[in-house]
């Protein structure tokens, strides 16, 4: 390959790259640079910025601070520097053939016969990473099952496409594709590796990070904490490294609240809780706990004819699952009671629902009555919090509800909670924030849409859990 | 359901209706017959086409009737009397319609909201140019409409000549495969580097210019215009796409099936009157086929996602 014959100038180079999102610093003084024949395996929990990294090498993403060039192809762009990348998230067009969606992002690809020259170049790239994959490439992607969608995505990233491929970012590659058929994908990235092509290797499965990297490179909080070979990596070393070093649990906070009652749920799936217990939900993001907690919640509310449901739900997505962007501040905190009694509202109940809420949770406003959306982020999630605990149902559902939400909020939520499980209400929590899942009385870690492990008491802990959301096992 | 099959179940409805017409009235079975038949279909297509290209990239078009209408009118004055002119603004229309594609993918509008805004400005322009019935058709356009070629009549060879002309360009051309691509996963295809808003405007453009063409058709056939005349093209061309195996969103149409599923419309209102029913009940019986054909593509689905 020509990369070799330009040397060993790094194919990307960051210098003190810097992402904030607002007061957010999602990447936070990174450098970092990849020769050619190298693989990096990219770990790091949740939120430690592997994805603003890999968005900042691929141009998704322009840095806020610092810089990233490109020295071996000298290119200004991460297009013609040959940068390509493989997305967790699935990105081709599931209306098109396999060879057509080759086309999109090939677009010297035209003229008359193109449709053949693409199926050719399209089966050849299957052929190569995935021998024996049996995929038809004029079948239409949503006809093919998940794995194959995802070698397809893979075999269409390194195709040629008219270009040289030097840089290929593979986020979670494996995450649906059965061990066989990721282990051919381990073999071809060793073998581009040693033809002079570089990878960065982002999986929660520590074996396959092991079996194809060259070099890891371990990220928490926006920043590189360690970046060495592969060899000086042990596994128990990996996991030792992501999880940052945190003050252990408030001894108060484990004391409150250890009368626990009786189970009052259990789910085919595994999850359960007893009365006034906060369960924790935890894991890498994506892994099936948002889905588990919408099953549960839509299982139990969605009957047309079942009167009152016994569960609320608290948002965290504010602008999808929670906020009526239209309405006030009290009306977005009190529909959950409203129209419950009679067939008139009851003004006056409704404003004194107001204003001990806004006492009680600290909501910051003048007017109960200005719009919802005059507040800030943090203090519209202090609102939903407000709908959820309005009503009587025993069953708190909270679906991530601390994003993007300032520290002083966190803490008063945090003591709320606490208060509301003394008095027996049940809360089940997922949340992508390590920390915040060490405050419950139980957690299950979800895997793969799977809960790996249960953890309760003194087992709760940063590294435990990290251990539990990645595969320990060889890939 | 793979493409090739999906145009299997319009194809059968079509030919399930044109034999029921066939048996109650022999004499449609004739070569003046069945112009007769279909000719009106011609506009219909376009338009279908036209509104096919809107559903292409996930939006709807609800001005798609008076737009034809305004285009209509313009033809039968302007094109008529100052050909240049006419010319001119009917090309004018066209990037316009490139324009509110381009605005609708900028602003994030909702694409069912400024198209019915549109429709009502549209209808406003169409009696501002022709305020009561009248004008005439070009003599081009007349003659073009109704030449007789042997064997095949015009509404036949014309409905061919359409699916043949857009197939090429929708399912077989690279950027045809862009554009429907954008229906599919927009972000995909911004990701792999295109512009998005211009592949918007164009998909908005080739259905103003097929609109363009259905209005011309429509004149030449009926040699005078009106502000209303195609009013209720908007829904027939929706019914027409979606008869013809498309689907609203995912970028999921086919051009062959939409100008089959225009036959099918236009059939069907034939169908009706020589069944004697009663018009007042034609629009409901209309509705009828309509659900009994989606009904028949919706159990073909269900059977084949439960296997």
């Amino acid at each position: 390959m020509d990369s070799v014959a330009s040397g060993h100038a790094p194919i990307v180079t960051l210098t003190d790259a810097e992402k904030h999102f607002g007061p957010v610093r999602a990447l936070d003084g990174v450098s970092l640079s990849i020769a050619p024949g190298e693989c990096l395996g990219l770990v790091g929990h949740n939120g430690a910025g592997k994805s603003t990294l890999v968005n900042l090498v691929n141009g998704g993403l322009s840095p806020s601070g610092g810089q990233v060039a490109y020295p071996a192809s000298a290119a200004a762009d991460p297009l013609s520097a040959g940068v390509r990348s493989v997305f967790q998230e699935l990105s081709l067009c599931p209306n098109l053939t396999v060879a057509e969606n080759l086309r999109i992002s090939h677009s010297n690809l035209s003229g008359l016969g193109w449709r053949r020259r693409a199926r050719i170049e399209v089966s050849a790239a299957l052929d190569r990473v995935f021998p024996g994959h049996g995929i038809d490439t004029d079948a239409e992607v949503d006809q093919l099952s998940l794995a194959e969608r995802q070698m397809v995505e893979i075999a269409i990233g390194f195709a040629p496409r008219g270009s040289e491929v030097r840089l290929m970012i593979l986020d979670e590659p494996t995450s649906s594709l059965d061990a066989g058929i990721a282990e051919q994908l381990l073999t071809h990235v060793r073998e581009f590796c040693s033809a002079g092509g570089a990878v960065i290797f982002i999986s929660h499965m520590l074996g396959e990070i092991f079996a194809a990297a060259t070099r890891i490179v371990v990220m928490s909080d926006g920043k590189i904490v360690a970046d060495q070979p592969v060899g000086n990596f042990t596994r128990q070393g990996l996991v030792d490294a992501m999880g940052h070093v945190t003050a252990d649990r408030d001894p108060e906070a484990q004391s409150n609240g250890q009368i626990l009652g009786e189970e009052i749920l259990h789910t085919p799936e595994g999850l359960s809780a007893r009365r006034g217990e906060i369960v924790g939900l935890s894991g890498l993001a994506g892994h099936g706990q948002a889905e588990a907690l919408a099953r549960l919640y839509l299982g139990a509310t969605s009957s047309w004819r079942g009167g009152k449901s016994d569960m609320v739900f608290v948002a965290g997505d504010r602008g999808r699952d929670g906020l009526l962007p239209l309405w006030s501040i009290l009306r977005n905190a009190s529909i959950s009671v409203l129209g419950q009694r009679g067939w008139f509202l009851d003004r006056p109940a409704e404003s004194e629902l107001g204003e001990t809420w806004k006492t009680r949770i600290g909501i910051r406003t003048d007017n109960m009555d200005n719009p919802i959306l005059s507040l800030s982020g943090g203090n519209q999630q202090k609102v939903l919090f407000a709908r959820a605990l309005a009503s009587d149902a025993p069953i708190v559902i909270m679906d991530d509800p601390m994003r993007g939400v300032d520290v002083g909020t966190k803490r008063d939520v945090y003591d709320m909670i606490r208060a509301e499980a003394a008095q027996g209400r049940t809360f089940l929590w997922y949340s992508t924030e390590t920390e915040e899942v060490c405050e419950c009385d139980r957690v299950f870690v979800f895997r793969n849409g799977v809960i790996s492990a249960e953890l309760t008491g003194d087992d709760i802990s940063e590294d435990r859990i990290l251990e539990a959301s990645f595969e320990m096992q060889d890939a | 359901m793979p493409t090739k099959y999906r145009i299997l179940l319009p194809l059968i409805s079509l030919v399930v209706l044109l034999a029921a017409t066939f048996w109650m009235q022999p004499r449609t079975m004739s070569y003046f017959g069945v112009n007769l038949l279909f000719n009106l279909a011609v506009p219909i297509a376009l338009a279908t086409i036209a509104q096919m290209m809107i559903i292409m990239v996930n939006d709807i078009d609800l001005g798609m009737g008076a737009f034809v209408s305004l285009v209509a009118c313009v033809t039968a004055t302007f094109l008529h009397d100052t050909p240049i002119l006419g010319m001119l603004m009917l090309i004018a229309l066209i990037l316009t319609y490139a324009g509110m594609g381009a605005l609708i993918h900028r602003l994030e509008l909702p694409a069912i909201v400024v198209t019915l805004g549109m429709s009502f400005v549209w209808g406003g322009l169409a009696l501002f140019v022709l305020p009561s019935p009248g004008g005439a058709a070009p003599g081009w356009l007349r003659s073009l409409m109704t030449v007789k070629p042997a064997f095949v009549p015009m509404a036949v060879l014309a409905a061919v000549l359409i699916s043949v002309i857009t197939h090429m360009l929708i399912m077989r051309s690279g950027i045809g495969t862009v554009l429907r691509g954008v229906g599919g996963n927009a972000r995909s295809v911004q990701r792999a580097g295109w512009s998005v808003i211009w592949l918007k405007a164009l998909a908005y453009g080739l259905a103003g210019l097929f609109a363009v063409l259905a209005g011309m058709a429509l004149v030449g056939l009926t040699t005078a215009a009106d502000a209303n005349i195609a009013l209720r093209y908007t829904l027939l061309t929706i019914a027409g796409v979606i008869l013809g195996g498309g689907e609203f969103i995912g970028g999921k149409v086919s051009p062959t099936g939409a100008v089959i599923g225009a036959l099918t419309l236009t059939l069907a209102s034939s169908f009706l009157n020589f069944m004697r029913l009663n018009p007042d009940w034609q629009i409901g019986a209309q509705g009828a086929i309509l659900i009994l054909v989606l009904t028949a593509r919706l159990i073909f689905t269900r059977r084949e996602a439960r296997t």
